[in-house]
């Protein structure tokens, strides 16, 4: 027979092996070689700590009791994890984005970083989870008994082997969990080994279960024909516990600590989640499938008054296969080792965190960020004596209930526990308005209702209730009995603590959340929280000129470690681009070390810490808010000092153009004065000069009197004609001029125009023309257009350098546009000039005649006022001057 | 999350089914749900006319509904996995699914 030292020494083995598989995976992951260890595999294999020893003994156990309503433990979290989308996306989401270190940080973190709330949380973790742990001593006590009654071994007492139990798994978790300093890794090593021990316990029952279906039944048919004729064959369902344990062990799911521990803490990729949304449920039902054919066999071939619990183990012993045997015993320990490891750590993070940092923080006063010396050191003692104090209340609680109470049992009552946790958890990620008092009034009304009605009873009549308490309820009020609470009886135990616990812990959240008005940082959390998928951006608060960035270096390295602080402000110079090693202590990088520091200390120890050295102790989130209100009102402000400069800029703008306009207008009138004298001044030279000698020379012959008359009539004439060309420029300019509209046809003002031309002209111009298609009725002011082509016409007549000077007046239609091409065989007008020649007074260089250059200017200011427009377009040969009539001429044409 | 209007009032064919499948996703711990408290309506042998079902039955059928659920998990998680493989470029499912 296998001797308990045997066990032992199999077991410290064992352990050996986790170790260096945790040391093996750690080093992979510190030199970077660990990507197999951040598979989606291991993370669903590490959520298998759901499954302890309770599920590798006791499920057999409860299905010899109470058939299949096991199976309730393992369809909870089933649903939880197919509904990944609803809840478990969101948790990791958030407590990924705020950095979360345990569930009482998260959900002291979403109520404003209350601390209060964070103890309480803390303390009812660790209240709620010391039957859990109980429950593992338990389970590892009573399956090395199981080794040594049969073998007699003297010396082997429960109470004794569970304190040595409970001795070696505290130094396990010790070494496992807190050998490293840096506090704020994930735990790579541990959720490695948890994802080993996970594939044993797995691998030890199904082949316990293999051996039962098809080594004892005979096959699967047989193995249903024994389950029906079995004490547990037919369906009796105590139909308000099927309900109620399959909502209590989703709540748990989501609310035990070394859940959220390994559902959100440890998670590395929110992908995974979606992964272990379907495999994690097949490891549930490996584990649950031959649960039921165990129990059955169980119950048919042990004698009677054996332990359901432990057939698991006992089966193969009393069949005389303890090689098999030993591997159910590995499969138990494996199971309850990696739930207390796993929830120690959560456990002993969230106490060191929430409850011993604090207090040491407090203590230290105001230099205590300052301090010198290594927090680190600090935060892993206080880590290792939770360790110590939370399997020493195990163990208490073990001795004092009296290790006897069904393992089901024991499991259930701490589930109740932690669902307490589930309406503030819930509410803070769902509802905007949930509140700090709200959740705080919830989870202590759930929590003294807990203790009252399950926890407490739990230790039996006479335990830690009198039995009388029980049967009549405090000073014999019996609407107050522990189990049958305002006077409803007849519920199964469990089911009315949760039922009541559960109800008046939401209602009283709810309510409280109603009446009560949550402070700004809770507002802000609220939000970032709630809209976690539309917000990724932090909170705004810190007044960030009162630290100075050596105090935050010297505080960051005693939390962080040298090297990580030292790294993350050098990362921070870059990115802010200074020279030194230190960064400015911005608000961003104020932010961006809060959450660094979380990762080591949690949400509102980390606040608490930054306050300390930015703002002194004494920030309040008032202070907070009015800073907030001045720089929103700065922000205002300044918004609305942009906006007038804006204005300015603008208005300066307007005016510079029109500085500009009025320069080049002074600019034009200076040209214009000194032209206009000019063209006055030639023709009145000439007239004052033949007059003089018209009235000086004496006996001057008839013929040279009519000559110098004519001369001076000739230049009258010009001159009448350039003061004539003016006044019309100006009253076309001014707009001042009536039009007159009539009706007529284009030919007819073409050809007068043709008349007008020639006869004033040299007459050595050719115009030719096509009449057929001139027959255009128009609708326009007919002599200003007739002006407009007498105008071109004579230009042609004047500058056109050709040996035979030709004018090709054609009428062509284009872009729906009506237009009047007059196309000579002159000489093409420069490029440089072209831009030019419709302006006042613009002549081009170097052509004879003796115009004022006016004409054009005239010409195309009749036609913008007729609504039309003249352009000269570039051609090869001669140029091309298009008169484009107005549209609505040529509309009325139609 | 807000979205800028989409220029067609129905969606691609592609994205269509993919909102589908999210949808699909959420629903199925409802079903799953619904299933799974089927048994409370069967007879458990209290009174004198019902008789239990059998235990072999019990198992069956809680292990097949388990089964089946998984089943249609890992269906869909294959489903959206490999069609986002496909185009990377499009916004995440998680996005998708807010949206839808």
């Amino acid at each position: 027979m296998t001797s308990v030292n045997q066990l032992v020494a199999v077991s410290l083995a064992y352990v050996a092996f986790l170790f260096a598989i945790a040391f093996f995976a750690e080093r992979a992951a510190a030199r970077g070689q660990g990507g197999w260890l951040r598979s989606p595999w291991v993370y669903t294999l590490s959520l298998s700590i759901y499954c302890t020893a309770w599920t590798f003994y006791g499920a057999v156990g409860y299905a010899a009791r109470s058939g299949m309503e096991f199976v309730t433990i393992y369809l909870g979290p089933t649903l939880v994890m197919l509904g990944w989308w609803w809840v478990l996306r969101k948790l990791v989401r958030i407590g990924r984005a705020q950095r979360a270190t345990s569930i009482a940080d998260l959900i002291s973190a979403r109520y404003g970083k209350s601390n209060l709330l964070a103890i309480v949380v803390t303390v009812m973790a660790v209240i709620g989870v010391t039957p859990y742990i109980a429950l593992q001593l338990q389970s590892v006590t009573l399956s090395l008994g199981a080794f040594a009654e049969p073998s007699g071994t003297g010396g082997f007492s429960n109470p004794n082997s569970a304190f040595w139990v409970a001795g070696g798994l505290a130094l396990f978790t010790v070494l496992f969990g807190t050998r490293k300093l840096d506090a704020n890794e994930r735990h790579s090593g541990v959720v490695m080994a948890i994802a080993v021990e996970a594939v044993v316990k797995l691998v030890a029952l199904i082949a316990v279960g293999v051996f039962v279906v098809w080594g004892i039944a005979g096959g699967v048919a047989p193995m249903l024909e024994q389950i029906d004729a079995s004490p547990i064959g037919t369906w009796q369902m105590d139909k308000s516990r099927w309900v109620a344990l399959t909502a209590l062990s989703a709540a748990a799911f989501l609310c035990l600590p070394r859940m959220f521990q390994v559902l959100v803490v440890e998670n590395d990729d929110e992908r995974h989640v979606q992964i272990a949304a379907w495999a994690f449920p097949v490891y549930l039902l490996l584990m649950s499938l031959f649960v039921v054919p165990i129990a059955v066999v169980g119950l048919d071939l042990m004698p009677a008054g054996s332990n359901p619990d432990l057939f698991v183990l006992t089966f193969p012993l009393a069949d005389g296969r303890e090689g098999r045997a030993g591997l159910s015993f590995l499969g138990g320990f494996s199971s309850a080792t990696s739930m207390v490891i796993v929830a120690t750590l959560a456990l002993a993070t969230m106490v060191s965190n929430h409850v011993v940092m604090p207090v040491w923080l407090n203590a230290q006063g105001r230099e205590g960020a300052l301090v010198s010396g290594d927090v680190r050191n600090v935060v892993l003692v206080a880590r290792r004596a939770s360790i110590l104090m939370i399997l020493g209340l195990g163990y208490l609680y073990y001795r004092f209930s009296g290790g006897g109470a069904a393992l089901a049992a024991i499991g259930l009552i701490s589930f109740t526990g932690v669902a307490q946790f589930l309406p503030a958890l819930l509410g803070g990620i769902f509802w905007r308005g949930a509140s700090r008092w709200g959740a705080l009034a919830g989870l202590s009304i759930g929590f003294v209702i807990w203790v009252y009605a399950s926890l407490l009873p739990s230790f039996g009549p006479d335990g830690a209730m009198s039995a009388r308490l029980l049967a009549e309820g405090p000073w014999g009020i019996g609407w107050l009995r522990p189990q049958a609470l305002f006077g409803i009886e007849g519920l199964d135990p469990t089911v009315h603590a949760v039922v009541w616990s559960l109800t008046l812990n939401t209602t009283v959240f709810i309510i409280a959340s109603l009446i009560t008005f949550p402070t700004p940082l809770e507002r802000l959390q609220g939000a970032q929280f709630v809209n976690v998928f539309e917000l990724s951006g932090q909170p705004r608060e810190w007044h960030a000129a009162m630290a100075t960035s050596e105090d935050l270096m010297i505080m960051a390295q005693r939390i962080l470690g040298p090297d990580e602080a030292r790294k993350l402000f050098r990362e921070e110079a870059d990115r802010q681009g200074s020279v030194g090693h230190l960064p400015e202590p911005s608000q961003a990088f104020l932010q961006r070390l809060e959450r660094e520091l979380a990762g080591s200390v949690g949400a509102a120890t980390a606040h608490a810490m930054i306050s300390q050295l930015v703002g002194g102790s004494s920030v309040s989130v008032e202070d907070l808010m009015a800073v907030a209100d001045e720089s929103a009102q700065i922000l205002e402000y300044s918004s609305q000092l942009e906006a007038k400069s804006a204005e300015l800029a603008r208005t300066a703008g307007q005016l510079r153009d029109a500085n500009d306009k009025l320069t080049a207008l002074s600019v034009q009138k200076d040209a214009f004065l000194s032209q206009i004298s000019h063209e006055l001044r030639t023709p009145m030279t000439s007239i004052r000069s033949f007059s003089e000698i018209l009235r000086d020379t004496e006996g001057m012959g008839q013929v040279e009197k009519i000559k110098y008359a004519s001369i001076i009539h000739g230049e009258a004439i010009r001159l009448t004609r350039l003061l004539d060309d003016l006044l019309d420029l100006s009253v076309l300019e001014n707009g001042q001029v009536n039009l007159n509209v009539e009706t007529g046809k284009l030919a007819d003002v073409l050809e007068k125009a043709v008349v007008t031309a020639q006869a004033s002209g040299s007459g050595a111009l050719q115009i030719r023309r096509r009449r057929l298609n001139e027959a255009v009725a128009l609708s326009t002011d007919l002599d200003r257009l007739a002006q407009v082509f007498i105008n071109l016409m004579t230009n042609a007549d004047k500058y056109c350098d050709a040996p035979v000077p030709q004018l090709e007046v054609s009428v062509e239609t284009r872009d729906g546009a009506l237009c009047v091409v007059f196309h000579d065989n002159g000489t093409p007008i420069a490029t440089s000039e072209r831009a030019l020649i419709f302006e006042k007074f613009a002549r081009i260089d170097g052509t004879p005649g003796a115009g004022a250059g006016l004409g054009l200017a005239i010409c195309r200011e009749i036609m913008t006022r007729l609504g039309g427009d003249i352009r000269l377009d570039p051609t090869d040969v001669g140029n091309r001057f298009v008169v484009v009539l107005p549209e609505q001429a040529a509309l009325a044409a139609q | 999350m807000k979205r800028t209007v989409p220029a067609s009032v129905f969606l691609e064919r592609r994205s269509y089914r993919r909102r589908r499948m999210m949808d699909a996703v959420r629903l199925l711990p409802v079903l799953g749900a619904m299933l799974l408290m089927l048994p409370l309506f069967w007879p458990s042998g209290a009174g004198p006319a019902d008789e239990a079902i059998a235990m072999s039955t019990a198992v069956i059928y809680v292990f097949v509904v388990w089964l089946i659920l998984i089943c249609a998990a890992f269906g869909l998680w294959r489903v959206l996995w490999f069609r986002r493989a496909a185009d990377l470029s499009e916004t995440d499912i998680a996005d998708d699914g807010d949206a839808a």
